[in-house]
Parts: C-alpha cells; structure tokens; sequence
C-alpha cells in the first residue's frame, strides 16, 4: 500500500511536468473561459439560460474529447514506458505488480480527472460572478458522470495498453474503439432504427451498452424529454425508465465497466512478459 | 548458490532465443559474460529479474521464483540496464522512489556518486533523462552500488561513459564487497580482466562457454 501511493504520487507529479497535461487543461479550462467571453451562456436558446446551458455544451464537447484525449495521453505514456526500457527500470526494484498497476492507474485517474472537474468548477465560478440561481443538481450530476466516464476510458486505456505490446498498435486500437463508440450515438442509432432493419430492442440495448452514450443520456436526463436535442433513443429511454433509474444507471455502468477492463488489464500485466 | 537457471528455454514469436540454458551463479562470482548481439544475454538476465515467463526450465533466485516472489528476489539484487531509460521524473524523485521502495538511504547515494564526480545536489529538481548520458550511467550505478544487493547485474553498464568514467566505474568495483557476486554483460574482456574470475559465452540462445579464470 505504501508503495501503491508511492506509485501514484510520482506518477502524478510526472503528469504534472509533462506536456500532455498541460495542453488538456489548457483545452478544458479554455473551452469554459470562451463560452462565457463568447456569451454563450446569455443567449436564451431551446429554454435554457445562463449556467445550465453552458454545462450544457461544456458536457456536449466533452463527450467528444475527453475520451479520446484519456486513450491517447494513458496508452502512449504505458506502452510508451514499456518500449522505452523505463518499465525495466523501475520494475528491477522491489515493488509489487499490484502495487505498480494500481497506483499507476490511481494516479493517472487524478491527473485525467482533475483538469475536466477543475473546469466545470471554473464555470461554476464564472457563473456565480455573472449572478443568477446555480443549478445545483446539474453540477454535482455532471462531476458525477465526468468522474465515470474518465473512469471507464482510463480503464479501457490501462486494457489496452497491456494486452497489445507496441505503442502503435494500441494507439490504432484506441482510435478505433472511439470512433465505433462515437459513431454508435443518438445520430447513427436513429439512423438503423429508421431503417427498419434491426429490432428497436437492438438499437436500445446498443445504445445501453455505449458508455459514451449512457453518459450523453445521463447529462440530457434532467431536462424536459420533450426537448429536440434528445434525441429518439435517449427520449425513448428517459420515458422508459424514469430519469433517476437512469442517472444511477448513467453513473454505475461505465465503473462497473471501467473497473473490469482493468482489472482483465491487471491479470495481463501479472500473466504475460512484461517486457 | 545464489542464482540458478536450469535448462530454460525462452521463445520469442517462435524463435528459441534461450535454448536449453544452464547457469549457476555463486556466492563470490565475478562474471563476465560476452557473446554477440543477440546471442540472448539480456533475456536471461531479464529472466533472472522475472520479466519475463520461461517457456520451460527452472530458475531460482535465492531459492525463490523470480515470477512468484518478485519483491523478495528483488530486494537482492541490483540492475543496471545496457542503456538509461528516459526516466521522466526527476532526480529527486527517482530518488524518493528507490529510496522508499529497496531501503536505499540517499546519503549513501550522494556519497557514491560524489566518488564518480557526479553532483547530484544542485539538479535534484531536474528530469533524469535530461542528464547526459555519462551522468544518467554514472547516477544508476551509484543508486545500484548503494542496494544493499548480493548480486550486482550490469548490463553492458560502460557504454555510454568517457574513458575517464569509466576508469573511475572499475575503480568502484574494486570496492564492491567481495561476498557480493557480479554479472556483466560486456564486450570489453580486456577492460574488466582483473575484476573478473569467471567468464561466459553465449551464442545462439546457448551458453558455449563458461571457464573460471
Ligand atoms: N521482448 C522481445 N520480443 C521479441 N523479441 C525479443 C524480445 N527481446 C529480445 N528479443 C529478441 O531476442 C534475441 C536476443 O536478444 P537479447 O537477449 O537482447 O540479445 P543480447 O545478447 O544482444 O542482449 C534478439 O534476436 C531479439 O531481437
Ligand atoms: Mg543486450
């Protein structure tokens, strides 16, 4: 345990010198900072106003970056660590494989996590400046939800990165989970149900099974189902099920899920050569 | 014995690169072990480390299994690889971590390193991989140098230093507790002549060789 928190404090402090970090918080906390310059968030647009609608888009170009932005940073600095002998070294001293795993993955989830959490709370502030009633309930929901799906795409990064030994191989392989994932939202699933094609039940499980799409749905679950940028299978969801069975839902699935892949993850890393 | 590798043979994408290998290495044992790229002088050693999985055979370490028992055969021996990894944390940090991991007190990791004129000090905030390569070589074999180990593993550890590193790197391992047994990967016979009592060569994944000297 000791050396656990060892790990993951030297990970972190190794994140937080490199530049990778320093561009996602840029990124992040940039994008927040424009929504208010641009004033997005005094427009009245589709019924929200102020805060909530700029949580809103905030949360809508998160589910596109944030994903893709874990894979790469996570899977290019772990196999990155194997191909450059780095992993040799450090693993010729006593510390355990567990110990060496989970405290990686521990503090990787800090630096991952902390810089989209920071800019949600950067907005809060900017909101509170500007005056106006702080949709409480959003905020908390939408930390919540950035919390499970950097957790299920860490997990996918440390899985893929220990099952597939090059660096190349497991960038290609990221890029493709993402972009079947993306492609796997509201849109294309409108587009098989329409088609008539495939069962409604099929397309529902899909998009139950998608944790980008169970966090998109996650996020829109609080406002009005009536509202257009639903989307069918998310409305048809929301109706089903109840906004509160799927906001559990929303946050529950993708730990559940992030919490497998590493841990098929961890028995590789302890079953295979680890150079 | 401290070390033993009983017939193990280590393929890699259906190439035998440790064919049958059997080696011993004793308490007091200074070996030198050569052979050509390739040959599978580092997958051994890296077998020895439990990094790797043998395909069949046996080794011990210390009477453990380097795989089951990794932290306790670990805590034994000290590794420096054929070449410095590009270590992103900073000295200090590296410092921190091989302190609190193998009971390495720092002093005794700046007095070695004071004996290979390397002044760690004044960069402990700077990135290890940012030294040069003379000083990132001369910083892994004081923090080796330091474990308390009884078997010190170099992989071809003098490639990277200055002729006058590396008179200074044989005159520390002069000093080396001679309980302590030795393995070094080199191609330089003529440089670690007198340090050494054992020599091995390996070709084709095989030990062809091994004569006390
Ligand atoms: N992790 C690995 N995956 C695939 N092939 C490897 C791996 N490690 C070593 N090899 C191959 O095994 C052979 C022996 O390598 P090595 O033990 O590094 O030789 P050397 O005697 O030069 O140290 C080489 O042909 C090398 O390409
Ligand atoms: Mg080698």
């Amino acid at each position: 345990m000791k050396n656990l928190l060892l790990i993951a404090y030297l990970d972190v402090k190794e994140s937080l010198r490199s530049k990778w970090f320093y561009v996602y918080s840029v990124v992040f906390g940039g994008l927040m900072a424009l929504f208010f310059i641009t004033g997005v968030s005094d427009s009245v647009v589709m019924g929200f106003t102020g805060l909530s609608r700029t949580l809103l888009i905030f949360i809508q170009v998160t589910i596109i970056i944030l994903p893709i932005f874990i894979l790469i940073t996570t899977v290019k600095s772990i196999s990155g660590d194997r191909e450059s002998n780095v992993l040799e070294y450090m693993l010729s001293f006593p510390v355990s494989l567990k110990d060496y795993y989970w405290g990686k993955m521990l503090g990787r989830f800090s630096t991952v996590f902390l810089p989209v959490f920071l800019a949600l709370i950067l907005g809060v502030v900017f909101g509170m400046l500007k005056g106006g009633v702080l949709p409480w309930k959003m905020i908390f929901l939408y930390s919540a939800l950035l919390f499970s799906l950097s957790f299920v795409f860490l997990g996918l990064a440390f899985f893929l990165s220990t099952i597939l030994k090059s660096t190349d191989i497991a960038l290609g392989a990221s890029f493709v989970v993402w972009i079947v994932l993306l492609a796997f939202i509201d849109i294309a699933l409108m587009g098989l149900m329409l088609q008539n094609r495939v069962s409604d039940d099929v397309v529902i499980t899909l998009a139950m099974l998608n944790p980008i799409e169970v966090f998109r749905i996650g996020a829109i679950s609080l406002f009005d189902p009536e509202l257009t940028v639903i989307g069918p299978v998310a409305y048809y969801l929301l109706d089903t099920l109840g906004s509160t069975w799927l906001i559990v839902y929303a946050f529950v699935y993708p730990i559940v899920i992030g919490l497998l892949l590493s841990y098929i993850g961890y028995i590789a890393f302890r079953k295979k050569d680890l150079l | 014995m401290l070390a033993i590798a009983k017939d193990v043979t280590k393929s890699f994408m259906g190439t035998k690169v440790l064919d049958n290998v059997n080696l011993t290495i004793n308490q007091g044992d200074r070996i030198a072990m050569m052979g050509p790229n390739g040959a599978g002088k580092t997958t051994i050693v890296r077998a020895l480390l439990g990094f790797y999985h043998i395909d069949s055979g046996e080794i011990r370490v210390n009477g453990a299994d380097p795989i089951k028992d990794r932290v306790e055969v670990l805590k034994y021996i000290s590794f420096i690889p054929q070449l410095p990894p590009p270590v992103k944390l900073s000295i200090g940090e590296l410092l921190s971590f091989v302190e609190k991991s193998s009971a390495i007190s720092r002093e005794k990791i700046f007095l070695e390193s004071e004996r290979m004129d390397l002044d760690l000090k004044n960069q402990l905030n700077k990135p290890f991989f940012k030294l040069s390569g003379g000083m990132k070589q001369k910083l892994l074999i004081a923090i080796a140098l330091s474990k308390k180990s009884n078997l010190l593993i170099f992989d071809e550890p003098t490639a990277n230093l200055d002729p006058k590193g590396r008179e200074k790197f044989y005159e520390l391992l002069t000093e080396i507790d001679p309980s302590c047994s030795t393995l070094f990967i080199t191609h330089r016979l003529d440089e670690i002549e007198g340090l050494v009592n054992r020599q091995i060569y390996m070709d084709l994944g095989k030990v062809v060789e091994d004569e006390k000297i």
